[in-house]
C-alpha cells in the first residue's frame, strides 16, 4: 500500500493542539503522542478522503522546505507507524466517516 | 442512584472525599473502628452515601501489595485488583465488594482506584501532588516521588490548610477546578483537612539551589499533568475523559515549575 493510500484520524482517540504541537492520547493504552509541525499538518489533513500523496504535495511541500519524494516516504512511514498504534486508519480506498464510526471499539 | 439503606445500619461508615461518598461496610467491629479512626475527618452521615462496598476480610489468597494493579470493566461491572485486594463494583447498583486482609493500606489503595474511575467520569482526576489552601485559593504541587511534595507540605506556614502531601483530588464544576482534601497521605502520615478551594496555580516541583518560579508551556504542562495523574483503567471513554480534563485545566489554570530550596522561605512566593 504505497503512494495512493488514504489516511483518516481515528475518532476514538483524544487529541488537542497546544503551542503548534498536536498531542494525541491513545485510548487503547493511554500512550501520549506529540506530533511535530509536519506531523500535525498530516494529522489535520487526514480526513480519509484525500490521499497521503495529495496531502504531501498540497500541504507539506507548499508550507515546508522539503523535497516531494523524500517527504512522501517520510509521510508513509509516519502514517504506518500511527496506524499500527490505532491512531489513524489507512486504506487504499477513500475512508468515509461512516466507516470510521463502524470501526470504533464498543 | 443512591445505595439502599443498610439493613444493619451500624455495619458501615461513610467516607466522603470530594463529592464522592462511599459506605464501607464490614462485620468486623475492630476493623470498622480502625477505618473510622483512619478516615476520621472524612466520615460523614450514612444517608449521603452514593456508593456502598462490603468489605470481606481474609488472609486467604492475599499476596504481595507490590503486584501490578489491574482495573477492568465488563459491561456495568468493574474489577480492581492488586496482590493484596480484589474489588468488584457494579455500576448499575453502585454497590460492590472488597476482599482484603485487615489492613488500612489495601482499603486505601482500593479507594484511590475507585475514585480515579468515578472522578474521570465527572471531569476530575487524582493527581500525584501535595496541595494546600492559602487565602482561600488552592495551590497544587505535583511531582514524582522525591520531588519534594512532603517537604513543601511540611514547610507550609500556619495560615495554610494542608489538603494532602501525596494525592490531590482535582474536581470540576461549572465554576472551574477545585482541589479537595484527601485522607491519602504520603510520608507525613497525616490526613488532609476535609475542605476545598478553587485552584490558583499548579506547580511542578523540583528541588534546587535557589527559589525560582517559571511558567512552562501548555504542551509541557499537559505532559507533566498526565505523567502525574493516577489512572489505571483501560477504558476508552475514561481515558479520553481524563485527557480532556487535563487539557481543560491547562486552559484555565497556570502551571509553573517551582524550583525550591527546602526552607520555609519558599512559601513567601506562594500567596
Amino acid at each position: 500500500m504505497k503512494a495512493t493510500f488514504y489516511i483518516a484520524r481515528n475518532p476514538a482517540v483524544a487529541a488537542r493542539k497546544f503551542d503548534g504541537e498536536m498531542m494525541i492520547m491513545s485510548c487503547r493504552d493511554s500512550t501520549l503522542f506529540t506530533l511535530d509541525e509536519i506531523g500535525t499538518t498530516i494529522w489535520e489533513s487526514a480526513n480519509g478522503l484525500v490521499s497521503l500523496a495529495e496531502i504531501v504535495a498540497s500541504n507539506i511541500c507548499t508550507d515546508f522546505d522539503v523535497q516531494y519524494e523524500r517527504a512522501l516516504l517520510d509521510a508513509e512511514a509516519f502514517a504506518e507507524a500511527l496506524a499500527e498504534r490505532g491512531i489513524v486508519l489507512i486504506s487504499s480506498d477513500p475512508i468515509p466517516y461512516s466507516d470510521l464510526i463502524v470501526g470504533l471499539p464498543a | 442512584m443512591r445505595a439502599q439503606p443498610n439493613s444493619v445500619p451500624d455495619r458501615g461508615i461513610v467516607v466522603r472525599i470530594g463529592d464522592v461518598a462511599v459506605n464501607l461496610r464490614t462485620n468486623d467491629h475492630a476493623y470498622r473502628r480502625k477505618l473510622r479512626n483512619h478516615y476520621k475527618p472524612f466520615v460523614g452521615p450514612m444517608e449521603n452515601a452514593e456508593f456502598s462496598f462490603d468489605i470481606e476480610l481474609t488472609d486467604s489468597g492475599i499476596n504481595d501489595p507490590e503486584d501490578e494493579v489491574s482495573v477492568k470493566r465488563s459491561s456495568s461491572f468493574w474489577c480492581f485488583q492488586r496482590g493484596d485486594f480484589h474489588a468488584e463494583w457494579n455500576m448499575a447498583s453502585n454497590t460492590g465488594t472488597i476482599r482484603q486482609s485487615a489492613n488500612l493500606y489495601s482499603i486505601d489503595a482500593a479507594l484511590r482506584i475507585f475514585h480515579t474511575v468515578v472522578l474521570a467520569a465527572r471531569g476530575g482526576f487524582l493527581l500525584h501532588a501535595a496541595s494546600a489552601i492559602r487565602n482561600g485559593r488552592a495551590f497544587v504541587f505535583m511531582g514524582a516521588s522525591g520531588a519534594g511534595k512532603t517537604t513543601i507540605a511540611s514547610l507550609a506556614p500556619l495560615d495554610a490548610t494542608l489538603l494532602t502531601d501525596e494525592v490531590s483530588y482535582i474536581g470540576s464544576d461549572s465554576a472551574g477546578y477545585r482541589a479537595f482534601g484527601t485522607p491519602f497521605a504520603g510520608e507525613l502520615a497525616k490526613c488532609g483537612e476535609n475542605v476545598s478551594a478553587p485552584i490558583s496555580v499548579v506547580y511542578l516541583l523540583a528541588q534546587g539551589g535557589t527559589n525560582q518560579i517559571e511558567r512552562i508551556s501548555a504542551s509541557d504542562a499537559v505532559r507533566m499533568l498526565l505523567a502525574n495523574t493516577l489512572f489505571f483503567a483501560q477504558d476508552h471513554d475514561l481515558i479520553r475523559s481524563v485527557f480532556q480534563s487535563v487539557c481543560r485545566l491547562v486552559d484555565q489554570i497556570p502551571v509553573h515549575r517551582l524550583t525550591f530550596v527546602p526552607d520555609a522561605c519558599v512559601w513567601e512566593d506562594i500567596v
